[in-house]
């Protein structure tokens, strides 16, 4: 007759997981909320340059974009446009956010020429407030 | 005669309610994006016609001039862009009602433009920062939000980008 029997833990075995869907939940609130699915496609190809002394835009909804490609295309939201429509479109964006950020995305290599005539047609249509997109420099 | 007792359980399988959860948090996780936007923040003049003509006395202007290059003129000196910093920072103490005026070539590459604000901005970072160590002891990061105000207001920066000539 054996003496010893195996102690058997008394306690279940198992993790409760009835509260997993909760956990899961909040997680997938947070991405929800925090997500922008307004995206681009964007068509022109560019490297942003890099600098020191660079800001963050808190508010990604005030910010509109114009990529210059490597080619010196330009491109506003979904399509490609010559330089004088600039002028018409930054018009109407200030009509629809009147504080907007035109946020200049520009290939490091492009001429000066392309970009001084960018912000001339931005300044005839009244949008002011630009940012150079550029990277942090290491 | 005996009536059969069904016990039904009444309530709805909650076991794949993770599996469902997991599925939208995926997704969500694919296509969010967390970059956040950086770059040098500016504000341009507003169009020629309507601005009034403000008189500067020449002094008061700093003209930093760019080439095609990549040389830059400051002044009348000839300098690159790594010393910018330097010289715009030695100017500014010696006046602090300096305008830093910018002028490119059309042809001067964007990167070449991008260091050039870059430096001055770093000029005005530098005396920013002795200013806060002047003012309040600490250097900018550590500053409160008022404090930050009070350093900017004290430290204006002054940029003025040149308007475009018509050569052609």
């Amino acid at each position: 007759m054996p003496k010893f029997k195996k102690k058997q833990a008394s306690t279940k075995q198992s993790i409760p997981t009835a509260s997993l869907p909760d956990i899961i939940f909040m997680l997938l609130i947070f991405f929800m909320v925090s997500t922008v699915l307004r995206e681009f496609d964007v068509k022109v190809s560019y490297t942003l340059p890099s600098a020191t002394q660079i800001e963050k835009i808190d508010n990604k909804r005030l910010v509109s974009y114009i990529w210059v490609g490597r080619d010196g295309r330009v491109q506003i939201d979904d399509n490609l446009v010559l330089i004088p429509e600039i002028q018409s479109i930054a018009a109407r964006k200030r009509q629809q956010i009147p504080n907007v950020i035109m946020s200049l995305r520009i290939d490091e290599g492009s001429k000066m020429g392309i970009v001084t005539d960018i912000q001339q047609q931005l300044r005839k249509g009244d949008a002011l407030r630009i940012n150079y997109s550029a990277l942090q420099k290491l | 005669m005996l009536r059969k007792r069904t016990n039904r359980d009444v309530e709805i399988p909650t076991s794949s309610m993770a599996d469902i959860s997991f599925l939208l948090l995926l997704f969500f996780l694919v296509t969010t994006t967390i970059d956040v936007d950086t770059g040098i923040g500016l504000t341009l003049p507003p169009p020629v016609d309507d601005a009034e003509e403000v008189k500067i006395k020449s002094e008061n202007i700093l003209k930093v001039l760019v080439n095609a290059a990549g040389d830059v003129l400051i002044d009348d000196e000839i300098t690159s862009v790594p010393q910018i910093n330097q010289i715009v920072k030695n100017k500014l103490k010696a006046n602090d009602k300096l305008i830093i005026s910018v002028k490119v070539d059309r042809d001067t590459p964007y990167r070449v433009y991008i260091a050039t604000l870059d430096q001055v901005k770093q000029a005005y970072a530098d005396l920013r920062d002795e200013a806060a160590v002047a003012r309040f002891g600490v250097p900018m990061k550590q500053l409160t939000r008022e404090q930050l105000q009070q350093i900017r207001d004290q430290v204006p920066q002054r940029i003025s980008l040149a308007e475009p000539e018509r050569t052609r």
